[in-house]
């Protein structure tokens, strides 16, 4: 277990190098002189000269390649072009909110959709099941920023139970902060419990009908024991492998949220860095996200080991 | 025994018993009208091809029907003088296990794979019983040891993929009998199991219903199986009971055409007269042939398993080579390597005078026609968007002939395989299995091959279909002269369809000769033993006769 670990570890570090390759030519190889489009139209000779210069643009590119891959392993992000603060300092001060709401998501989403998709499979072609289905098409349909301005009117503005935007460290109290990001979660919550919910109902129907499930059954066990045990922890690394690959669906979810419920998380650090051109945060914030996909990927592969005896690496 | 048994008083009656489809009162039947009964200490066998409702009859009496497909309508199904169909969920449930338990075909896949052995057996404890851990593990173990597996503690511990099928069989008994059932219900417990295997389960079975005093109802559709272990037979078709009696009665002296015609077509292990020896040439010689599997680990260990090694044989044309062995022996894997399915990784193969063990894909092409396969699921071998006739055509308009002239060959070997002309329109699911592997063969045909190879072709077919697929492939070969490989794994069927046989373990040829020679005087104590437990060797069932000994020896 902790050899496969080791390897699998091992094995991410190139493709992070291939994404980190990625984000250092995405600079370089955009159209025009990079310096010009980071000063913008109506910069002097002068301050190009500087840019420049600050950036190593005047070195080879390989050299420029592994300097930057030098300060990026030390934790340098570099400096917003924009604020003049350091890329890791932004990122630490707007990355609660957003862990906040992915955490509070993936909670609420497995503990809502993995219920409904089992009760579906297991109630297969009643109204419950229909139910759950056409729930999981609404849930997938419908735009995440839909959803969320819906659940502000009814909530925030006509029963004024919560707030209607803003956010509330957790350190200045538990309940305003849970207040402020209720609304934001179950926002993003929608698409991932339509996709959990499905795919749980599709492992779980598969399940079913396997031979070990009668076997169950033939030994006199409650339905519940036969769903749980033998049901569901065998429908569990499908349903696990759609956790993980919904997290991308969660990153960008993450973006728009944030943008409608005005919270000062990196989602919208992001947005706001394309809109202006930083370009060392939008670096910065494309190796975050993608260090934390094969993360998570990893997480998964890790889980399908202690699920399901028969993998073994 | 069957003195014995029917002093005991009726554990299973089943009454007039009628299941239909969906819930409605009046919807088609499956079951009609079925009436059966099993005493203390007494093993009845259901007998009948597919579709004869013999599993349903089973799954009724367990209350494990699918629910909303398949509903019972009427009859009555008496457990110990208890009612079921009318017997709630929970009473239902309380029964399982502890008067009534069941086994099931594929033990591969009828045991959990997330939950070690012992778990699961435990579950059965947990819910019916109020003994502590201790005790629990004590009772299983002791079972375990009862269904005679090695190393209990061990495959305790263990998950069901480290166990063999046969093991897992006995898991599955030991599961079923752990809180002594009145009732064990066996839904073909040994069909998926290689004979050897089979036979120390039937025995297993049969000892414990000696220790325990269980009745058994069990379900097969194999005579040879009947022979072994039943002492009263029913035979069911298509939902009905066609008629019941003691095994000797049956076998010997069957009233219905139904039986007779189902008795007639098992095969005879008894091989079938010679074919004189022909000087026909040579079409496919297989020389000193080997495949060995190299498992390479992280860190660069390789372990190598050979599936073949060292395997020699020859075809004439118009003669048909069996391959027998159980499974894992090797057979397939000689197969495919002959075919070049697979690279065999040392030996030579010759397909009508031509070396092809070596030749590159490219040039292996125009080779393919002379051998063609015929695999043993007809249902999942036909693609099931294309329809029967392009099926057939592919083959030949693939090397260039013209399609109008490929089609209209398909419709010849139609009619050469035995089906009407309109099949050709027809798409693979508007057949039945029997039907299937005609197309499959009359697909393989296309092609003119010199050799056809057989993988299993006739193992997943009925009785009475399996006798009319072999009639027809020995037809064919009387009439085209083709070459036929027959992998098997029934020795009865071997024995019915081949000139020669060679004997496999373990990816070794161990015995290798004449049919009659291999199969009435083997010399090999393997050959001995496959033939030895082969299920009701002691009958001759299509003369409703037991074996003379004399023609044994």
């Amino acid at each position: 277990m902790f050899g496969y670990l080791v390897r699998r570890i091992l094995a991410a570090i190139p493709v992070m190098g291939v994404v980190a390759l990625f984000v250092f030519l995405l600079l370089r190889l955009t159209p025009g002189d990079p310096a010009a489009i980071i000063a913008g139209d109506n910069a002097s000779p002068e301050q190009l000269e500087r840019i420049r210069t600050m950036l190593g643009l005047n070195e080879p590119l390989y050299v420029q390649f592994f300097t930057w891959i030098g300060r990026l392993l030390r934790g340098d992000l570099g400096v917003s072009l924009i604020s003049n603060v350091p890329v890791l300092t932004m990122i630490g001060q707007r990355i609660e909110p957003s862990i906040s709401i992915a955490v509070a998501t993936i909670i609420l989403s497995i503990l809502v959709a993995v219920p409904l998709g089992t009760i579906a499979a297991w109630k297969h072609g009643t109204w419950i099941d229909r139910f759950v289905m056409v729930l999981s098409v609404v849930g997938f349909s419908v735009p995440v920023f839909v959803i969320g301005y819906v659940l502000i009117q009814i909530f925030a503005i006509d029963l004024r139970w919560l707030p209607v935007q803003g956010y509330r460290s957790i350190a200045a109290g538990f309940g305003p902060f849970f207040e402020r990001i209720i609304l934001p979660t179950c926002t993003l919550s929608f698409i991932y419990i339509a996709l959990i919910a499905r795919m749980t109902r599709a492992a779980m129907l598969d399940v079913l009908n396997e031979d070990y499930v009668r076997t169950a059954r033939a030994k006199g066990l409650r339905e519940t024991a036969v769903l749980l045990r033998h049901g569901l922890r065998n429908a569990a690394v499908p349903v696990i492998t759609v956790i993980g690959t919904g997290f991308a669906l969660l990153i960008s979810g993450v973006v728009v949220t944030e943008s409608v419920f005005n919270l000062p998380g990196i989602g919208r650090l992001t947005v706001d860095a394309v809109l202006a051109r930083d370009y060392p945060v939008i670096q910065a914030m494309i190796l975050l996200t993608s260090a934390l996909y094969v993360a998570v990927n990893l997480l998964v592969d890790v889980a399908y080991t202690l699920l399901d005896p028969r993998i073994r690496y | 025994m069957n003195e014995q048994a029917t002093s005991g008083s009726a554990v299973l009656e089943i009454n007039d018993l009628a299941v239909g489809l969906g819930g409605a009162a009046r919807s088609q039947r499956v079951i009609d009208g079925i009436s059966l009964h099993v005493r203390e200490r007494e093993t009845l066998c259901v007998v009948g091809e597919s579709g004869s409702g013999k599993s349903v009859t089973a799954l009724t009496v367990m209350g494990l029907l699918p629910k909303r497909v398949l509903t019972p309508v009427g009859g009555s199904v008496r457990l110990a003088g208890e009612e079921l169909l009318s017997a709630s969920s929970k009473r239902l449930r309380q029964l399982r296990a502890t008067t009534m338990a069941m086994i099931f075909q594929e033990p591969m896949t009828a045991l959990n794979p997330v939950v070690p052995i012992g778990r699961q057996i435990d579950e059965v404890l947990r819910v019916h019983t109020d003994l502590d851990a201790r005790a629990r593990r004590q009772r299983i173990l002791q079972m375990m040891e009862q269904v005679r597996l090695p190393e209990i503690e061990r495959i305790f511990a263990s998950y069901p993929h480290r166990l063999s099928g046969g093991q897992r069989q006995r898991i599955m008994i030991a599961m079923a009998l752990v809180l002594k059932p009145k009732l064990l219900i066996a839904d073909e417990p040994t069909t998926a199991l290689d004979v050897t295997t089979q036979k120390q389960i039937l025995t297993l079975i049969r000892d414990l219903q000696r220790d325990h005093g269980t009745a058994v109802l069990f379900i097969t559709h194999d005579m040879g199986v009947v022979a072994e272990i039943a002492d009263r037979v029913a035979v069911m078709r298509n939902g009905k009971l066609v008629e019941t009696g003691p095994l000797d009665t049956i076998l010997r002296a069957p009233t219905m055409e139904y039986t007779r015609n189902l008795l007639s077509s098992v095969p005879s292990l008894v091989p079938r007269p010679p074919r004189p020896r022909t000087d026909e040439p040579v079409v496919l010689e297989a020389n000193e042939l080997g495949k060995i599997y190299r498992e390479h680990s992280f860190f660069g260990h390789a372990r190598e398993v050979a599936a073949a090694q060292d395997v020699t044989l020859t075809l004439r044309k118009g003669r048909t080579l069996g391959i027998v062995g159980e499974s894992g022996s090797g057979k397939s894997t000689v197969a495919r390597c002959i075919l070049r399915l697979i690279d065999p990784t040392s030996g030579r193969v010759r397909l009508a005078g031509h070396e092809i063990s070596n030749l590159s894909r490219r040039l292996l092409r125009s080779h393919r026609r002379r051998i063609q396969i015929i695999f043993q699921d007809p249902y999942r071998s036909l693609n099931p968007r294309i329809t029967v006739g392009e099926t057939i055509a592919e083959g030949p308009v693939n090397f260039g002939v013209p399609h109008a002239d490929a089609l209209a060959k398909s419709r010849e070997l139609l009619e050469l395989v035995g089906l009407p002309p309109d099949a050709i329109s027809r798409f693979p699911h508007q057949f039945s299995g029997g039907q299937r592997q005609r197309i499959a063969i009359a697909r393989a045909l296309a092609l003119d091959p010199d050799v056809l190879v057989a993988d299993e072709a006739v193992s997943a077919l009925d009785v009475s279909v399996q006798a009319q697929v072999l009639d027809l492939l020995d037809e064919i070969q009387t009439r085209l002269g083709v070459a036929l490989l027959f992998i098997t794994h029934d020795l009865r069927v071997a024995a019915q369809i081949c000139d020669d046989v060679a004997v496999m373990q373990h990816g070794r040829v161990v015995e290798h000769g004449s049919a009659a020679q291999v199969l009435t005087s083997p010399q090999q104590a393997y050959t001995r033993s496959l033939i030895d437990a082969a299920p009701g060797r002691g009958w001759d069932f299509a003369n409703f006769r037991p074996v003379e000994t004399a023609a044994m020896s």
